[in-house]
């Protein structure tokens, strides 16, 4: 899927649009059912081939293993998963639903009637000849409570903007090191601290 | 175990902490026998350096016997091995290219943030320094957990003494590394600015890759005596004008290359740096850098300055049109230590580069808060404090 090319913008990714709209108009055309009210993207490039980082990421059973926020993720079937993350204001669950997928290259998710956080998205890997994969991911997403939620996210630090970077640095270390760093001095400490 | 934690500005203390564990496959645990105190702890000591929480463990250079593996560390049990002070996976793009200090997977992902908006991107993981750069416990302890053994930490032959190869974790790679960005050319004249302990390497090390001259400058007469015997000429900033010095010694000219192995805390009584002092203490400013301005200024047209001392915010009055004017290139960094821990070792075991020479004190471990005090107040003899583990109290 490409982006809808508009002659007048620059040729800078619509999530680093100064105006919010623009990017969500934009992105919203990207995504299949899209949903969500707020954008976020971002990429990072991992240095494995787009093939291996894709499968592991397709199994939605392995994303609690460094993403800090979510608490569980239950495979329903082959397209549908069951997800309870931490939000600002104690538990947010939502069934995803996948609405396209690529092999090694693309999947892309919405959500299910009613989901606490409405959300839909996609994750891009695109290898790189040198340096690996892309990884780009794009959430669309309605903030829990409106604004109020976004600044009780953002002093709890669960703003999912600062989350899905710190999500995308753990998936890369993982991947790239088979470890999550850490500076905990024992296991228990490890677990305490969340990943 | 005992260890040396920091708490607050000149309060460092041995404290009793528990002893750490395997976390991660790749991880290992060493037995620490000597560790040393560097001029970077200095600016911790001083309180330059934001993100430091009470109890946090110092230390970065250190070495010693690995007592326990992860399963998927490559070092075996009994092992003796130095550790490099920069964090680094090895397997991503960075370590690929051996820009080891620009490695992103030991750095916490919550740690990236505050380098991310201060620097534009997330540096590597350091031991002992802070939770900018990972809070990762220091060297300066009896015991310490270090990821990515496998990759990381060399082992030394049986029978070298530990204190021939201990600077192989970062002052000795460093100033080498500063000399090797100098791109000396043979028959240059490099001047070095500081002679602790990284400018001392770079002076042996600039005449190892074919200097004609080095110009070490400092205050400390014995610090200078130590670069008079590795060849060096020099220059006392307190008895003599360090730019026309260094003109005259060139004939005009300036030195081909400049070094800056001062850092953040310039001493002297210099217009700008005593400015820079004022806004310093009152958060306008975090560095003093007299001598990388000295070092801009001196170098000649077309020169290398290299900057291997460290600096962590913005700098006033960097003196951005003489460095344009004149054309110069700044090569700078954290060093890639990894990258340069193998063929230095051979170099020491060849006894091409001389590394004792630096040590001025042997203390156990407990009297780490003295040798702090030691190393700030009297830097002249004191060049180098290392200290032992189970060594026994002079006193
Ligand atoms: N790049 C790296 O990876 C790396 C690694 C280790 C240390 N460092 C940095 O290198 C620097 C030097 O480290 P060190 O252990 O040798 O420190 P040090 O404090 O022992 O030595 C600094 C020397 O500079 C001298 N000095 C102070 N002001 C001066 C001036 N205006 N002109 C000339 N000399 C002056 C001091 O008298 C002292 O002898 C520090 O900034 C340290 O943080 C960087
Ligand atoms: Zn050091
Ligand atoms: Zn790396």
């Amino acid at each position: 899927m490409t982006q809808p090319r508009d002659d007048t913008r620059d040729d800078a990714p619509a999530t680093a649009s100064k105006r919010g709209d623009a990017a969500v108009e934009a992105l919203s055309g990207t995504i299949a059912e899209a949903q969500g009210s707020h954008i976020l993207g971002r990429a990072v490039t991992i240095n494995k081939p787009a093939d291996e980082l894709f499968a592991f990421f397709r199994d939605f059973a392995n994303l609690p293993s460094f993403m800090e926020n979510v608490v569980s993720i239950d495979v329903l079937d082959d397209t549908r998963s069951h997800w309870v993350v931490k939000g600002p204001i104690g538990r947010v669950e939502w069934t995803a639903r996948v609405t396209e997928e690529q092999p090694g290259r693309l999947i892309a998710w919405t959500s299910e009637e009613g989901a606490q956080i409405p959300n839909s998205g996609r994750v891009e890997f695109k290898p790189v000849e040198g340096r690996g994969t892309v990884v780009t991911a794009t959430i669309l997403y309605d903030p829990p409570g409106g604004i109020v939620g976004k600044v009780i996210a953002k002093m709890f630090q669960r703003e999912p903007g600062i989350q899905a970077r710190r999500d995308l640095r753990r998936f890369k270390q993982l991947m790239e090191t088979g470890e999550v760093a850490t500076p905990a001095m024992n296991p228990k400490q490890f677990e305490e601290m969340g990943l | 175990m005992k260890a040396l934690a920091w708490h607050g500005k000149h309060d460092v203390r041995i404290d009793n902490v528990p002893d750490p564990e395997i976390v991660n496959p790749r991880d290992c645990i060493i037995k620490v026998t000597s560790t040393a105190i560097c001029g970077s702890d200095l600016h911790l000591y001083d309180g330059y350096i934001p993100t430091m929480k009470a109890g946090d463990v110092l230390g970065h250079e250190f070495m010693g016997e690995v007592v326990e593996v992860g399963a998927n560390s490559t070092l075996k049990k009994g092992q003796r091995v130095v550790v490099p002070f920069t964090i680094a996976c090895g397997s991503c793009y960075h370590c690929g290219k051996h820009q080891y200090s620009a490695c992103p997977n030991g750095l916490p992902a919550d740690n990236q943030d505050i380098a991310q908006e201060l620097y534009g991107h997330e540096m590597s993981a350091l031991f002992g320094y802070s939770h900018m750069t990972g809070g990762y416990a220091g060297g300066q302890a009896e015991y310490v957990r270090v990821p990515f053994s496998d990759v990381g930490p060399i082992v030394i032959p049986d029978g070298v003494d530990d204190d021939k190869v201990l600077f192989l974790s970062d002052i000795l790679p460093t100033g080498w590394q500063a000399a090797e960005y100098a791109e000396i050319e043979p028959g240059d004249t490099v001047a070095v600015w500081g002679c602790g302990p990284v400018g001392l390497f770079s002076v042996q090390s600039a005449f190892l890759m074919g200097a004609a001259r080095v110009i070490a400058i400092d205050h400390f007469p014995h610090r200078l005596e130590l670069a008079k015997k590795f060849g060096a000429e020099t220059i006392n900033f307190e008895e003599s004008s360090v730019y026309d010095a260094l003109m005259e010694m060139t004939g005009g000219i300036g030195p081909d290359a400049v070094i800056d192995a001062v850092g953040l805390e310039a001493h002297g009584l210099f217009v700008d740096n005593v400015v820079d002092q004022i806004k310093a203490s009152t958060f306008l400013g975090t560095d003093r850098p007299h001598s990388i301005r000295q070092a801009i200024i001196a170098c000649r047209k077309g020169g290398r300055v290299s900057m291997p001392a460290v600096y962590g915010g913005f700098v006033d009055k960097f003196p951005l049109g003489a460095f344009m004017e004149k054309g110069l290139t700044l090569k700078t960094g954290q060093t890639h230590v990894q990258h340069y821990m193998p063929a230095l070792l051979n170099a020491i075991m060849e006894d091409k580069i001389d590394t004792t020479f630096l040590i001025s004190h042997r203390m156990p471990l407990e009297e780490a808060p003295k040798g702090y005090k030691m190393f700030h107040d009297q830097q002249n003899e004191v060049t180098k404090i290392v200290l032992k583990t189970g060594m026994q109290s002079a006193a």
